[in-house]
């Protein structure tokens, strides 16, 4: 186990290098000088070339790149250019209130998707199978930013059931902080949701036409329990797999939700780096979000491996 | 001039074949109703957008103070937004843009990433290895935070929501090209062509590239609903697709601050974006209910 740990790790370490070296490129590529970019258009020249240096701009790519790792490895993201401000202590301040609401996105979306999934792979080509696959579809293809502002129009502007947007910590106001999560972790939910849904009944139909399933309906053991214990617990783990790409879709939704819904979280963050044109924070906030994906599918394979041994077996033997 | 090698009987290529190729397919996506639905749909979209200029009761841009945030009507069946502009026209201007951004993003990923995803595949060794490690470090990133990323650093306008967006799904076409190379590059006909004395420059763009279409079909119709709803995402946040083009994603941008007042800003746009992409999903899952043989 340790050398499969080992080993896959070893395969980690090149993609987080590439990462960092395209994020590094990402923002030395930008057309024109990055130091003027940086600053603005109104700024002295004096500034400019005063930036210019302290951007390590007068030296080679390479060696900028090798000093942006060498602070990167010591947790330096570099300062913000609007106010100043270190970016790994902003990303660090707005991380709890984006991982709050991916907690409560992700709780929305399997706790939906996991019922619907099961009973429409039970109930195969039945009303109920047909329902939530159609409803799984639109939930597809429905853009979040719209779910937003139609779940604010419904909610906030016509009922006055939810406040339309905003924060407040948990521990501060607990009652408002739900009531304000509520949309924001809808419309995070939903796609996530359909997602889940799809791959879970197709898992399930999977599993159930196995053989153990059939040894547990000869057992006499009840269709629920077959279901529920049998099938449900094995069709879960492909799904479980894939939580790399759910925390993608989830960051990459949380963009746009924390954007429409006000909420101060490491979305919104990127969205106003980016407009106020902070390549530091935009820069910190990308590099963020792809290290975070490496790391959970790193120990979602580990955890992988643990549940089903054939898989750490098969890579070893190859 | 026809060769030894066209005639093969591996080759699954000549008229024959695809004639009857084609006429089962279309049977089969026939049988299945929502994707044809999907269909008719799409073709709907896509004709308004190339018709626009006929199709259309107004000039999308036509500003006309006296008509401010009028709700619908018979002189503008779909209301006018804040500038006394007529939704209706901007809506079917707006599918131009949005299957423009669809056609354009998914066709550039296409272009660069079968050719790597075909060569990596066929050649291996360190070719692949680079190609695979740089694609598997491009997975890494969230798509729409890379995108956001990607158009941040080239500017704000449609071309250049374009480009981010073809470069974000670059990497999922060479994966599944790949893929397919390595599975059909050990099969017969491939090695019959080999056999010979087919260059591999033929092999790869004759043989395999044509019995590896399949999936790639799915995955573009997929693509194309994904990236019509990032340039959406990309002109809703200012990024994209700038004033006065139409852009369902700019309208909706706009319809924000009038919710109030004037909700029916908010409701058609979001309604083109969501039907436009619900329909490609679904032509898209009708053809991988015919293409993948493992769903026969």
């Amino acid at each position: 186990m340790t050398r499969y740990i080992a080993r896959r790790f070893m395969l980690t370490v090149p993609v987080l290098l590439l990462v960092t070296v395209i994020v590094f490129s990402l923002i030395n590529l930008i057309p024109g000088d990055p130091a003027l970019v940086f600053i603005g258009g109104e700024a002295g020249k004096e500034a400019v070339e005063a930036l210019r240096k302290q951007m390590g701009l007068d030296r080679p790519m390479f060696v900028r790149y090798v000093l942006w790792l060498n602070r990167l490895a010591r947790g330096d993201l570099g300062k913000s250019v609007r106010d100043g401000r270190p970016v790994m202590d902003v990303l660090l301040l707005k991380l709890p209130v984006t991982v709050e609401l991916a907690l409560v996105a992700l709780t929305v979306a399997w706790s939906i998707a996991v019922p619907a999934g099961v009973l429409a792979a039970w109930k195969r080509q039945s009303m109920i199978d047909y329902a939530a696959t159609t409803v799984a579809l639109a939930g597809i293809s429905i853009p979040n930013f719209w779910l937003g502002i139609m779940l604010i129009y419904f909610f906030a502007v016509n009922l006055r059931l939810l406040p339309p947007s905003g924060y407040i910590e948990p521990w501060l106001d607990p009652v408002r902080n739900i009531k304000l999560m509520i949309m924001p972790a809808t419309v995070l939910g939903t796609a996530l949701a359909a997602l889940v849904m799809r791959q879970l009944r197709s898992s399930m139909l999977e599993v159930l036409g196995t053989e153990f399933i059939r040894t547990a309906h000869a057992k006499g053991l009840s269709e629920r329990l077959v279901v529920v214990k049998h099938a449900l617990k094995n069709a879960l783990i492909p799904v479980a797999t894939v939580m790399g790409l759910q925390l993608g879709g989830l960051l990459g939704g949380a963009v746009i939700t924390e954007q429409i819904f006000a909420v101060p979280g490491i979305g919104r963050l990127a969205v106003e780096s980016i407009f106020t044109r902070d390549y530091p924070m935009v820069q910190g906030v990308v590099l963020f979000s792809a290290v975070a994906i490496v790391f959970v599918n790193f120990t979602v394979d580990i955890l992988y491996s643990l549940l089903d041994p054939r898989i750490r077996l098969v890579e070893e033997k190859a | 001039m026809a060769t030894r090698e066209d005639a093969l009987p591996l080759a699954p290529r000549g008229r024959a074949v695809s004639t009857v190729g084609i006429r089962y397919f279309l049977h089969r996506y026939a049988r299945n109703r929502l994707a044809l639905i999907g269909l008719w749909v799409m073709l709907g979209v896509f004709l308004s957008a190339a018709l626009a200029p006929f199709v259309a009761p107004a000039d999308p841009t036509k500003t006309d103070f006296g008509a401010l945030l009028l709700p619908p009507s018979r002189a503008h069946l779909l209301g006018t937004d804040d500038l006394g502009r007529d939704i209706l026209s901007r809506i079917i201007f707006g599918a131009r843009t949005s299957l423009l951004a669809g056609v354009i993003s998914v066709g550039l990923a296409m272009c660069v990433g079968l050719p790597l995803g075909l060569m990596s595949g066929y050649f291996r060794g360190q070719l692949d290895n680079v190609v695979m490690r740089i694609t598997d470090a491009l997975l890494s990133f969230p798509f729409l935070v890379l995108a956001l990323a990607i158009a941040a650093v080239l500017g704000a306008g449609l071309s250049k929501a374009m480009i981010a967006i073809g470069i974000v799904f670059t990497p999922g076409f060479i994966r599944l090209s790949r893929a397919q190379v390595l599975s059909e590059r050990e099969r017969t006909y491939v090695e019959a062509a080999r056999a010979m004395g087919a260059s591999d420059r033929r092999i790869i763009w004759l043989h395999i590239l044509p019995n590896s279409l399949s999936p790639v079909l799915v995955q573009a119709s997929l693509a194309m609903a994904v990236a019509i709803t990032a340039e959406a995402t990309l002109s809703f946040l200012g990024l994209g697709t700038q004033p006065p083009t139409p852009s369902w994603g700019s309208m909706l941008n706009i319809a924000q601050a009038y919710l109030n007042k004037a909700p029916w800003l908010a409701w058609w746009p979001g309604l083109a974006i969501f039907v436009t992409v619900l329909s490609l999903n679904l032509v898209g899952d009708g053809l991988r209910e015919v293409l993948d043989p493992r769903l026969r």
